[in-house]
C-alpha cells in the first residue's frame, strides 16, 4: 500500500473514532430532550410534589441539590486550594509529602456507596448531625477534596517557575509570590477544576442516599440540619419506587438535572478560555 | 581602583550541587561603583557566583557551600540574616527578558510594593527615576499602563532593569542580561550601565569577550569552577597573566 493510502485510511479511522466518542453524549442529551420536553412548564419546575409525585413539582428538589451542591463548596473548596497551595509551593520531598499524595489517590478511588456509609456512620450517627444538609454536604466534599486538589495543584505547577524566582530576587516571600502572582495566574484553571468537581458532587446519589435525601418532603428545608430532597435520589425513587409514574415526567426531571449539570460545565468552559486568551505565559 | 573599599568581598568559596563541584575556593572582590565582568566559557561557575551573592542558590536543594561573602564586611550567610532585604540591596536581572504579569508600571513597582511602599506620589517619581535609569522612560512615558508584554524584547530588558532599580540597591547583579537582544538593544542597555556605574556596584556576566571587553572596569575570569585570574578590565584583556585566560581572550577556546 502507498502512503498517501496510508495516510487517508488513518484519517478515516481516526475521524471515525472521534464521531464514535461525540455520539453517546449527543444520543443522551437528544434522548431526553425528545422524551422528557413535554413534562417541562413552570409549575413543573416551580411547585411542590403533587398528585403522588406523579404530576411533577421538584421544587424541592431542585433547592436541595443546589444548597448541597453550595455546601460541599463551603467546605471542599478552602480545604482544597489551601492543600493544593502546600503540595505545589511549599511541601518538599519528604515521607510525610508522599503520604499525603497517596491518601488523595485513594480517596479517589473510593466508591460511591462507600462514602454513603462512611457519611452514615461518620456524620450522621456519630456527630449526631441527622439526616441532614450538613451530613449530606461534609460527605459529598470529601469525595470532591482529591478532584480539586489535583486539579488545583496542575493549575499551580502549570505557571512558569520564572515568576517565583523574579519574585524572590525582588525581595519576595514564598507567600508573596503565590499571593501575587501564582495564584491569580493559576486562577483559571483552579476554577475549572473546582466546578467540574462541583457539578459531579452535584449529581451523585449514592453519597446522599444515607445522609441527607428524603423521599417525599414537600417543602423547603429550613436549616442545614434539615433534610431535603435532592434531583439525583428524587429522580432515582420516581423511577422505582413510585408506580404508575409518566415516563414523561421521569425524562422531565432527568432533563432538568442535566441542564443544571451542562449549564455548570458550560460556564467552565467559558472562564476557561475567557482566561486563556489574557494569559502571560 | 585599588583605592576603594570593596563593596563585596568573596573570600575562599567552594560551592556543590550534589556533590558535584561547581566552584573551587573563589577569592576576589567586587568593588563600589564600577563594573566588574565575571566572564568565561560555559560551565564555568559565574552564574553560580552570582547567585550566590544575593541567596538565589537557597531555592535550590542538596547544595553545600564553604568560605564567605561579605557585603559591607557582613556576611550575608549568617544565620538570622533578613535574605529579603538582602535581595533588595543586591538585585538580579536574568538572561531572559522576564517581565511579570501587568502592565509596565505593576513591573516597576512589584518590587517597592512588596516591601509595603504605598504612597502614590513617592511611587510615580520611582517609577520614572527608574524607568530614567534604564534608559527607557522616553519610549514608554505615554503608555504606562500598557501591558507589559507588548514591549519589545529590549524595552523588556531594560523595564527588568528598571524593575530592581526600583528598590534602589546597592549592587546591580546582570545575567547576560543582553544575550537575546538585538545590537541595538544590546548598545541602549550597554549605555545605560555606563550610567548605572556612577551609583551602583555593578557585576555582570557578558554573552561575548568583546562585550566584556567594552564594558569592563575590572575583570575575572572563571574557568571549570576556579577562578583563573582577576585585574583592572584593560589589563586582563590585552596583557593577561595566565596563559588560559589569553586563549580563551583571544578564541582559542571558548
Amino acid at each position: 500500500m502507498n502512503r498517501s493510502v496510508v495516510q487517508t485510511l488513518g484519517f478515516l479511522l481516526l475521524g471515525f473514532v472521534a464521531l464514535v466518542v461525540v455520539a453517546p453524549i449527543l444520543l443522551v442529551v437528544g434522548t431526553i430532550v425528545a422524551r422528557g420536553i413535554s413534562a417541562i412548564n413552570w409549575q413543573f419546575i416551580s411547585s411542590m410534589p403533587h398528585g403522588g409525585m406523579r404530576e411533577g413539582g421538584i421544587l424541592p428538589a431542585i433547592i436541595g441539590t443546589l444548597l448541597l451542591t453550595l455546601g460541599t463548596a463551603l467546605v471542599a473548596v478552602p480545604i482544597g486550594i489551601g492543600g493544593a497551595i502546600y503540595l505545589s509551593e511549599y511541601a518538599r520531598d519528604t515521607g510525610l509529602t508522599r503520604a499525603i499524595r497517596l491518601a488523595i489517590v485513594n480517596l479517589a478511588g473510593i466508591p460511591s456507596i462507600v462514602y454513603g456509609l462512611f457519611g452514615l456512620g461518620m456524620f450522621v450517627l456519630f456527630f449526631r448531625f441527622g439526616t441532614s444538609i450538613l451530613a449530606g454536604s461534609l460527605t459529598l466534599a470529601i469525595m470532591t477534596l482529591p478532584v480539586i486538589i489535583s486539579t488545583a495543584e496542575e493549575a499551580l505547577r502549570a505557571v512558569p517557575q520564572e515568576f517565583r524566582t523574579v519574585s524572590a530576587s525582588l525581595g519576595g516571600s514564598r507567600w508573596q509570590a503565590v499571593r501575587n502572582i501564582v495564584l491569580p495566574q493559576a486562577l483559571p484553571g483552579i476554577i475549572t477544576g473546582v466546578i467540574l468537581g462541583l457539578l459531579r458532587a452535584a449529581g451523585e446519589t449514592a453519597p446522599i442516599l444515607f445522609t441527607v435525601a428524603a423521599f417525599y418532603l414537600p417543602r423547603l428545608p429550613r436549616s442545614p440540619l434539615d433534610q431535603t430532597m435532592a434531583l439525583p435520589y428524587h429522580l432515582y425513587v420516581i423511577s422505582t419506587q413510585v408506580p404508575g409514574m409518566p415516563l414523561s415526567v421521569q425524562y422531565g426531571t432527568a432533563l432538568v438535572l442535566l441542564a443544571l449539570v451542562l449549564s455548570l460545565n458550560v460556564v467552565a468552559t467559558v472562564i476557561r478560555s475567557h482566561f486563556r486568551r489574557q494569559r502571560q505565559w | 581602583m585599588d583605592s576603594m573599599v570593596p563593596k563585596i568581598r568573596i573570600q575562599g568559596v567552594s560551592y556543590w550541587y550534589s556533590g558535584k563541584p561547581s566552584l573551587e575556593g573563589v577569592t576576589m572582590e567586587i568593588p563600589d561603583k564600577a563594573i566588574t565582568v565575571l566572564f568565561g566559557p560555559a560551565g564555568g561557575g559565574k552564574t553560580t557566583m552570582m547567585r550566590l551573592i544575593n541567596r538565589l542558590n537557597d531555592m535550590v536543594d542538596d547544595t553545600h557551600m564553604t568560605g564567605s561573602i561579605l557585603l559591607d564586611g557582613e556576611d550575608i550567610y549568617a544565620p538570622g540574616t533578613d535574605v529579603s532585604r538582602l535581595r533588595r540591596r543586591v538585585g538580579m536581572v536574568f538572561a531572559l527578558p522576564l517581565p511579570l504579569p501587568g502592565t509596565i508600571r505593576d513591573n516597576v513597582l512589584y518590587g517597592p510594593r512588596l516591601a509595603g511602599a504605598r504612597d502614590s506620589a513617592r511611587l510615580s517619581e520611582v517609577v520614572e527615576r527608574s524607568l530614567q535609569q534604564a534608559a527607557l522612560w522616553n519610549e514608554v512615558k505615554d503608555r504606562l499602563d500598557a501591558p507589559a508584554i507588548s514591549l519589545s524584547g529590549g524595552q523588556q530588558q531594560r523595564l527588568c532593569i528598571a524593575r530592581s532599580l526600583s528598590l534602589e540597591p546597592e549592587v546591580l547583579l546582570l545575567d547576560e542580561p543582553t544575550s537575546g537582544l538585538d545590537p541595538i538593544s544590546t548598545a541602549k542597555v550597554e549605555e545605560s550601565l555606563f550610567e548605572l556605574r556612577e551609583r551602583y556596584a555593578v557585576v555582570i556576566v557578558p554573552h561575548s569577550v568583546q562585550q566584556a571587553a567594552r564594558v569592563a572596569d575590572y575583570a575575572a575570569f572563571f574557568l571549570s569552577g576556579e577562578m583563573v585570574e582577576r585585574g583592572n578590565g584593560p589589563q586582563v584583556f590585552t596583557s593577561p597573566r595566565d596563559k588560559r585566560t589569553e586563549d580563551y581572550v583571544t578564541g582559542r577556546f571558548g
